[in-house]
């Protein structure tokens, strides 16, 4: 029988290593954006402890670990990533199902920093934007989410349509940052 | 000449370059300037206006004179100044705006003409006749006048941009500078130390001054290496601060590749740095400059302090039997410093009656230079003194005329600079750049001392505004002598007494701007084109004021100067755009078809954004007419499949999003059914459309909204107006599932037949009526199923999370083909539409209502909505306005053209008798002839008369019948059976 065949939003474009920074296509698993119905911000931030062990996130800021996190993802707004929602969840807020509508990539290796500070409109130094924050913002004029996961960690999600130009602005960046050497 | 055991440079490397083909060797660290003159070049640029030859003026980034062009073919690099330009192996320079050679410039001539090219010349001349300007006059001046040239093929460099935030930005690495960094880093704050130059310490590299007893330039290195090993520190040489903005927003340029060999393709050539800095200390020293006097730009006539700084920095002598000439006491240390390296120094001149003697030079006191010989290379000046005149055998003349402080920065806010008589120089107005606090000699502050004070103590300053202690710290000991000077701008006699020497003003110029009135200084600055060359005038702005000043009987106070704007020094628009150039100007958005659209040879069409397939050649044919014609009968006759991804979908929820609908549709949508959907029209608040689409209610509190591609993003952010801003009460939530789902439109009397072999639960006959929507499961993926269309035909669209766009389009166009089918792309989309009368963005273009587009009817009475009320304004409903209308041609001409405008048949087509306008225009092969949309005066009332088409551009007419826009099928049998 027929079969439809999955593609990831950034297949045949990764994995990138330039210099010392790699580049990665990331699989998050389900990512499901979540809006409190109104009043219900506790109440969704309790659930979502019970239910996936994270509270809902403030601004800028993300909660949870590896593998099941939540990402504030804009005004009322965070981002499950990871875990299929939980059926309770849906009492609380609207959840809309963005699994395939995001790229995630990963940057990661010495020199991170530089190959996004080329891209990025952001206060990335180490004591503004800590591991676990993250910010919505502009990449190279593409709508991005851009969180830190460690001291030269990045995971950064723009549109899925955008790969491609991502994964370019991204490889432009890395190869000018190597070459000052 | 080189002078050995002089100089930073010590036992460099040898660095061979070229200049105008001549081969030259120099040491690694010199500039093109310093290279050129130790290899004894003075000549090394002509002049912008009269072609006369010039020799480096300075030894920074202000130089006037010294322009070069860097490299060759489509990488070379125009009006670099020789004095920034570092060298290295296989550099070569060219010297520009001469013809056929440098020594011999056929356009110096020029110069001979000189009497007739004064200030204002131009406006004068070049008036009458009228039409000789563009095609004459200015071509000619502009060949003649100018400076290096670009090579007129795309450029092959990389720029890029960055950003870089830090908690005090130090602008300048001099003596002010450093002590700035060094006490805000000790402190704990991050600093980011901006300096220009290749190799920080600013003026002490240049000077032969002590700090704590050991030289100025060690004491630097000691300094920068202690900063360059913390890591709250950031040290970025090469890079100019060029403009101060908003919130301690500064930019800056830095020059990457400009000084390294046949750099690597990836490395950008300049970066702009976007610097955000919670304070700024302001550090950038001062700028010498010269007095004018008859002939004072022969090459070989350079500032006091430049001669000191290739003597001190690069171990270089810019001639063998110097002279000084001076108004004040920093002067003489050029003397000193020559006889001390062993170079004669043939005398020191200087206007004031009580000038220091010394007794290693002679010292002609309250004597001036009045006049320079050497056209090509300083030989001689003469002196003029109450003893009468006399001439000085010489070969290079070191002016000094005073300091200029660097405050341009502290002006880019607006702020005017303050007047100090006792320096004679501007120094920055206090808080003229909010955050900003200027340090040492560019504040007025001209002693080593002072500047390390004035250094600390801004530092400590913005510390105490950043809530950090400032570290405890002493101030090294240092000279502290006073600055003595007694003004002197110009030298009164005949001859030409140069001020500008990149635009080629005179102190002529400027006294007859006066006496012709333009006496502001912004008019004379405008009419003698003074300080509007690349320099900015950075030599010349005071000088020319002080003059004008002297002309029109005011002080220099009241004179004021000219408005200082970024940026400070020139910067390629290249690097202001990094990253925009080619593909970098937008993004790209694919769709998941796209690798399999690109595959059959599908040319593709932008559309905001996004890339969609403008048709699918079949084999054998030849033009995109021929295609589209057989997509669209095969939609019609078969079944056809379209990506219609890029239409927006945006999912609304909660208790109030049928509230919303209702409140951002003319029409209601609270009373749609579950599993259905509904096509929607949209207002802007001024009550003009702004978006259709259709709207599905997928649950009880669940909608999904469609809007054009067009108009994705602009309707998702007037959701999110309406919502926060005039109905935050609603408990509703709205986020855009664009990029989540491949949609596919699959349109055709075949269409059902196509999708039912995808389902795994088949439709029935009866099931999913016209406008019917739900879940569906195709081959064990979760899908949605939308019975709608734009062709006018039985059509679905069918959804699939995006993963599996890829392989459902290939699968779909597989099964296609196999019943008669297979892609269509934009060209046939729009006959399709056309055909049936559907609109798009070519109708609803923001000048047109919902009675416009003849759907004034689905304005609802019972309810309101954005623009209803606007909507009514007695000009919006008028029936004399343009409406829309069906054209097809009735005469001998048979082609119609969006665009072209209509007329009365047999009135004059001039735009006074305009009825209308052709929007949409395309041939059906359904109907066999062209069809056009248009918008007609009292349209719909005229269905069955004749216009007048006529399109201007094109000189195309033709005469057309105004018929019903829905021009197939008008029942819409086809679209429900």
């Amino acid at each position: 029988m027929a079969e439809l065949i999955a593609r990831t939003p950034c297949a045949g474009l990764l994995p990138l290593a330039v210099g010392g920074v790699d580049l990665t296509e990331e699989s998050l698993g389900a990512l499901t954006t979540l809006s409190p119905r109104r009043g219900q911000e506790a109440a969704l931030s309790e659930a979502l402890e019970a239910a996936h062990g994270m509270a809902f996130p403030a601004p800028n800021r993300t909660t949870g670990k590896a593998g099941a996190r939540a990402i504030w993802f804009g005004r009322g707004q965070a981002l499950l990533a990871g875990p299929e929602p939980d059926a309770d969840l849906a009492r609380l807020a609207a959840l809309s199902d963005q699994s395939d509508a995001w790229a995630v990539v990963r940057l990661r290796g010495a020199g991170a920093v530089d190959v996004l500070a080329r891209l990025v409109p952001l206060d990335l130094r180490a004591a503004a934007f800590r591991r676990g924050h993250t910010a919505r913002s502009e990449l190279a004029q593409m709508m991005a989410s851009i969180t830190r996961l460690g001291a030269d960690d990045f995971q950064i999600m723009v549109f899925r349509s955008m790969a491609a130009t991502l994964v370019g602005e991204l490889k432009t960046a890395m190869e000018a940052v190597a070459a000052r050497g | 000449m080189r002078i050995a055991g002089n100089g930073l440079l010590g036992e460099a490397r040898q660095v061979a370059f070229s200049f105008d083909g001549r081969r030259f060797t120099g040491l690694e660290g010199d500039t093109l300037a310093s290279a050129l003159l130790a290899g004894g070049v003075r000549l090394m640029g002509r002049s912008f206006k009269y072609h006369r030859p010039r020799g480096v003026l300075g030894a920074g980034s202000e130089e006037p004179n010294a322009l070069v062009t860097i490299g060759r073919g489509a990488a070379r690099e125009p009006n670099m100044r020789a004095t920034v330009q570092e060298i290295f192996d296989g550099l070569e320079a060219s010297s520009q705006n001469r013809w056929p050679s440098l020594g011999f410039d056929l356009l110096s001539l020029n110069d001979l003409a000189a009497p007739f090219f004064g200030a204002g010349f131009y406006y004068k001349t070049f008036m009458w006749p009228k039409s000789f300007w563009e095609k004459v006059y200015e071509p000619m001046i502009r060949r003649a006048a100018g400076l290096g040239a670009l090579s007129g093929l795309p450029n092959p460099d990389r720029y890029e941009r960055a950003f870089a935030f830090c908690d005090l930005l130090v602008i300048g690495a001099g003596p002010a500078g450093l002590m700035a960094a060094l006490v805000a880093a000790r402190s704990g704050a991050d600093v980011i130390l901006a300096d220009e130059d290749s190799r920080m310490g600013g003026r002490l590299l240049a000077e032969t001054r002590e700090i704590g007893g050991q030289a100025g330039h060690a004491w630097a290195a000691e300094v920068l290496a202690e900063l360059g090993a913390m890591a709250n520190v950031r040290l970025m040489t090469r890079t100019t601060v060029v403009g101060a903005y908003d919130q301690g927003t500064y930019g800056a340029l830095e020059r990457v590749g400009h000084h390294r060999p046949r750099h690597s393709r990836a490395l950008p050539l300049e970066c702009f740095w976007r610097i955000v800095a919670r304070r700024a200390v302001l550090a950038a020293g001062a700028l010498e400059r010269p007095v004018a006097f008859r002939d004072n730009d022969r090459p070989g006539i350079m500032t006091a302090g430049a001669v000191r700084a290739y003597l001190n920095r690069w171990g270089v002598s810019p001639g063998r039997a110097v002279t000084v000439f001076a108004n004040n006491d920093d002067g003489h240390r050029t003397a000193r410093d020559l006889v001390a390296a062993g170079v004669h120094v043939a005398g020191v001149i200087d206007s004031r009656h009580d000038a220091p003697l010394s007794d290693a030079f002679e010292v002609h006191r309250g004597a001036r230079v009045c006049g320079a010989s050497g056209r090509r290379g300083l030989e001689s000046i003469t002196i003029r003194s109450v003893a009468g005149e006399s001439r000085v055998q010489t070969d290079c003349l070191g002016v000094s005329g005073g300091w200029n402080p660097s405050l341009h920065l502290s002006c880019h806010m607006n702020a005017r600079p303050l007047w100090r008589r006792d320096i004679a120089a501007f120094v920055p107005a206090p808080g003229a750049v909010p955050g900003l606090e200027p340090a040492g000699a560019c504040n007025g502050a001209f002693s080593t001392a002072a500047c390390l004070r004035e250094g600390a103590a801004a530092a400590r300053a913005a510390l105490a505004d950043l809530g950090r202690r400032p570290a405890g710290f002493d101030l090294p000991q240092a000279e502290d002598a006073a600055y003595a000077i007694t003004p002197l701008w110009a030298v009164p006699g005949r001859g030409r007494a140069w001020l500008d020497f990149q635009n080629d003003v005179t102190v002529k110029d400027v006294r007859q701007a006066a006496a012709e009135n333009f006496r502001s200084v912004e008019h004379m600055k405008r009419y003698t084109t003074q300080g509007m060359a690349t320099d900015q005038g950075k030599n010349s702005n005071v000088s020319a004021l002080a003059v004008l000043a002297d002309a029109t009987g005011r002080g220099i106070a009241e004179t004021g100067t000219t408005t200082f704007r970024p940026p400070y020094v020139p910067v390629a628009i290249a690097a202001l755009g990094a990253g925009g150039q080619g593909k970098g100007f937008a993004p790209e958005r694919l769709t998941t078809s796209h690798s399999a659209s690109v595959e059959r040879g599908a040319p593709m069409i932008e559309a905001g954004l996004w890339y969609r397939p403008g048709y699918f050649p079949a084999p054998g044919e030849s033009g995109w007419r021929q295609s589209c014609d057989r997509e669209v009968n095969m939609v019609r006759g078969a079944v056809g499949v379209c990506d219609v991804s890029t239409l927006g979908k945006i999912d609304i929820q909660g208790p109030d999003a049928g509230a919303l609908l209702d409140f951002v549709y003319t029409n209601r949508f609270s009373t749609l059914k579950a599993g259905r959907v509904r096509y929607g029209l949209m207002l802007r608040e001024d009550g003009f459309v702004m978006d259709d689409g259709t709207t599905a209610r997928l649950g009880e509190t669940h909608f999904l909204m469609t809007t054009t591609t067009a108009a994705a993003g602009e309707v998702m952010r007037h959701l999110q107006f309406v919502h926060q801003c005039l109905r935050p009460d609603w408990d509703v939530s709205i986020v855009s599932v664009t990029e989540q789902w491949a949609q596919f439109a699959i349109a055709g009397p075949k269409s059902r037949e196509l999708v039912n072999g995808l389902l795994d639960t088949p439709l029935r006959e009866g099931d999913w009526p016209f406008m019917a929507c739900g879940p569906v499961s195709v081959l064990g993926v979760g899908a949605r199923l939308f019975r709608i269309s734009f062709s006018g035909e039985h059509a679905y669209e069918l959804a699939v999370p995006a993963r599996f766009g890829d392989s459902l389009f290939r699968m779909l166009l597989e099964r296609a083909a196999a019943l008669g089918g297979g892609p269509y792309g934009m060209e046939a989309l729009n006959v399709l539409r056309i055909e049936k009368g559907h609109i798009t963005h070519a109708e609803i273009h923001g000048r047109t209502t919902a009675c416009d587009i003849g759907m004034a009817g689905m304005v609802s009475d019972g309810k309101d909505c954005i623009g209803k009320t606007m909507a009514g304004r007695p000009g919006l409903v008028d029936p004399g306005r343009e409406r829309l209308v069906g054209l097809k041609p009735s005469g001998a001409a048979r082609q119609l053209i969006a665009g072209a405008h209509l007329f009365a048949p047999g009135g004059d087509a001039v735009r006074r008798n305009a009825q209308g306008y052709i929007t949409s225009a395309a041939f059906s092969p359904t109907l066999g002839h062209m069809i056009a949309l248009a918008f007609l005066r009292h349209g719909p009332e005229r269905i069955g008369e004749t216009v007048r088409m006529v399109d201007h551009l094109r000189a195309i007419e033709a005469e057309c019948e105004v018929v019903n826009p829905v021009f197939f099928d008008p029942e819409g049998g086809r679209v429900r059976g």
